[in-house]
């Protein structure tokens, strides 16, 4: 009867440790997801703070006008419009290099391929390269070919700087495609390039979630277009003109010693967080369509 | 550009309802002619150096249901696999023999090799829809060979779906993803898109395994009536279903074919000892 009541008590005490060791667990995740919380409010809070009092309709109008960066008139329309235009074209020629990319590394090449492997190690240091880099190498390609600084030009950096973003991001969807499916494809006599159909509308939910990573890359960057894309007060009409960015323009506006206008700097980041937004809201509303289907 | 032509329809009892799909096509009498021939001889399969088939001589009947069955890691998958050359992709692959389909022998480079699979319906363990609606699972096949028609992909699909009896339960909802069915329809569903290429085989690898009983009995009930039109090749696990509905047996132990033979007389009659233990019970 001891022994048993014993037996029992130790058991308790083992439950009891069990409980204990899951509520500080959870407590360490809570604090932790606390935590990332807090400094994303903190930043947003800072930037509605000081940016929200200068926010006005002319900003998103308008583009600067004489003495702009003095605390003059105007807005930064220039700079909102020449990164969506850096953003979608570098987008859809990012889409457009990397689907083939993922394509052939996950239907044409054997799983234990050597060039798979070192292909995917490529794209990994690739990931991890800052955009400085790129921009200096595209710098480099620009003055090759006789271009100067130009809209072509930070489409052509971003698009270097997302295309590594793109395929690992939809590699790492593509591997898990189920063998059947190919399988099952080919039994109806496809070919291996008849089977991209499929693969795209299997892959659809992680091409879109590439996309969205993508943007916000490629929307937050100022180190890549600051040699490529150059900066500008006017908005370009070819390709072949500079491009103003958001990034670039929070960045001159904070270098001024005049505080009014770091303010606006501080709208222009509102401005950019909100076109983020919008952009993360959508691409999530598609993916919803585009998933809808997947297996 | 390839041609697509609707052909056969897929029940001959229907030929008569469905007989407008064949208005612009070979006389009946050409049909009559084509016969689905299969005819292995002496294949051998390696696959890094493990000898998984070996010196297998079969001939599969037509418009009769084969059984392969056997214990697990005997190579009936394998051979399966190897018909419509989907062991293609495995690593470290080598074959020798052949396979003569059609008068055609598969291993030959000439020999196209989307033709040999089209010839061929798959059936898998698994349901495995596309990530398509239930309208383009089926559609998807015969868009694929050059039929662009709309209105002749609208009758296909009616027709293939009303040929595994899934018409009535998905009529209102094609345009719904084919995920969204239930196991069972899923199988039937991958059934039917099989039959919208014209195959003159259906393989199927195990193809109840992973289906409720109901739903089984379901796809056992339409091989039985397909087999008035198609040669099917069934791979099983389960020695009542071939005793259920097979009417020719091979039996393989360890990547020989053992005894291959009519239903009644394997079943009944088995000439190998090995034969008689498997069935029964023996080993399994």
């Amino acid at each position: 009867m001891n022994e048993a009541n014993k037996l029992h008590e130790q058991s308790e005490y083992k439950m009891k440790l069990k409980f204990i060791e899951e509520k500080i667990a959870k407590g360490l995740m809570v604090i932790a997801s606390l935590a990332v919380f807090a400094f994303v409010v903190n930043i947003i809070y800072t930037i509605f703070r000081r940016g929200f009092p200068a926010l006005n309709w002319a900003m998103i109008s308008q583009i600067p006008a004489g003495g702009y960066y003095n605390g003059g008139g105007g807005g930064i329309l220039n700079a909102i419009v020449g990164s969506l235009y850096i953003v979608l074209g570098s987008t859809v020629l990012g889409l457009l290099i990397s689907i083939p990319v993922v394509f052939y590394l996950n239907v044409y090449l054997k799983k234990d391929s050597k060039l798979a492997y070192v292909a995917r190690l490529a794209f990994d240091v690739l990931f991890g390269i800052p955009s400085i880099v790129y921009g200096a190498f595209a710098f480099t390609i620009m003055i090759y070919l006789g271009m100067h600084t130009s809209l072509g030009g930070g489409i052509l950096v971003i698009t270097l700087l997302i295309i590594p973003i793109f395929i690992r991001s939809m590699d790492e969807v593509a591997q898990q495609l189920p063998k059947d499916l190919l399988d099952s494809t080919y039994a109806l006599g496809a070919t291996k390039l008849e089977t991209i159909t499929v693969v795209l509308r299997q892959i659809a939910p992680g091409i879109a979630t590439a996309s969205l990573l993508s943007v916000g890359r490629a929307i937050g960057d100022a180190a890549g277009v600051m040699f490529t894309a150059g900066f500008t007060d006017s908005i370009p009409t070819s390709l072949s003109q500079p491009a103003a960015t958001l990034p670039l323009s929070v960045f001159f506006q904070l270098s001024s010693p005049n505080a009014d206008v770091q303010d606006r700097a501080y709208s222009a980041a509102l401005i950019l967080i909100f076109i983020v937004l919008v952009i993360s809201i959508l691409g999530r509303l598609i993916t919803n369509i585009f998933s809808k289907y997947k297996i | 550009m390839k041609s697509f032509s609707y052909q056969n329809p897929t029940r001959a009892s229907w030929a008569e309802d469905y007989s407008f799909l064949n208005n612009d096509l070979e006389s009946a009498k050409d049909k009559e002619s084509r016969k689905s021939y299969l005819k292995v001889s002496d294949l051998n399969i390696h696959i890094n150096k493990a000898h998984i088939l070996k010196n297998v001589n079969l001939e599969i009947p037509d418009k009769k249901i084969t059984c392969i069955i056997g214990p697990s890691g005997c190579g009936k998958s394998t051979l399966l696999k190897t018909f419509n050359r989907l062991i293609d992709d495995v690593e470290g692959i080598k074959y020798d023999g052949s396979i003569w389909v059609d008068g055609l022998n598969i291993f030959d480079p000439k020999t196209e090799i989307t033709e040999i699979r089209k010839k061929m319906g798959l059936l898998s363990q698994r349901p495995c829809p596309l990530p398509m609606s239930i309208y383009d699972n089926i559609a998807f096949g015969c868009k694929m060979h050059g039929e662009r028609n709309r209105k002749k992909l609208n009758q296909i699909v009616e027709a293939q779906l009303k040929a595994v009896g899934l018409w009535e339960e998905v009529k209102n909802r094609l345009n719904a993803p084919a995920s969204k069915l239930s196991i069972g329809q899923q199988q039937r569903l991958c059934l039917a898109r099989g039959l919208a290429v014209e195959p003159e085989f259906i393989l199927a690898d195990e193809a109840t395994s992973a289906l409720d009983p109901i739903s089984s009995k379901h796809i056992e009930e339409l091989f039985v009536e397909l087999k008035q039109d198609y040669a099917i090749i069934l791979v099983t696990h389960t020695l009542r279903q071939a005793l259920r509905i097979a009417d020719h047996v091979i039996f393989m132990y360890l990547g020989e074919v053992i005894e291959a033979g009519p239903a009644d007389e394997i079943f009944n009659n088995p000439k190998q000892e090995l034969t008689r233990k498997y069935l029964e019970g023996a080993f399994s």
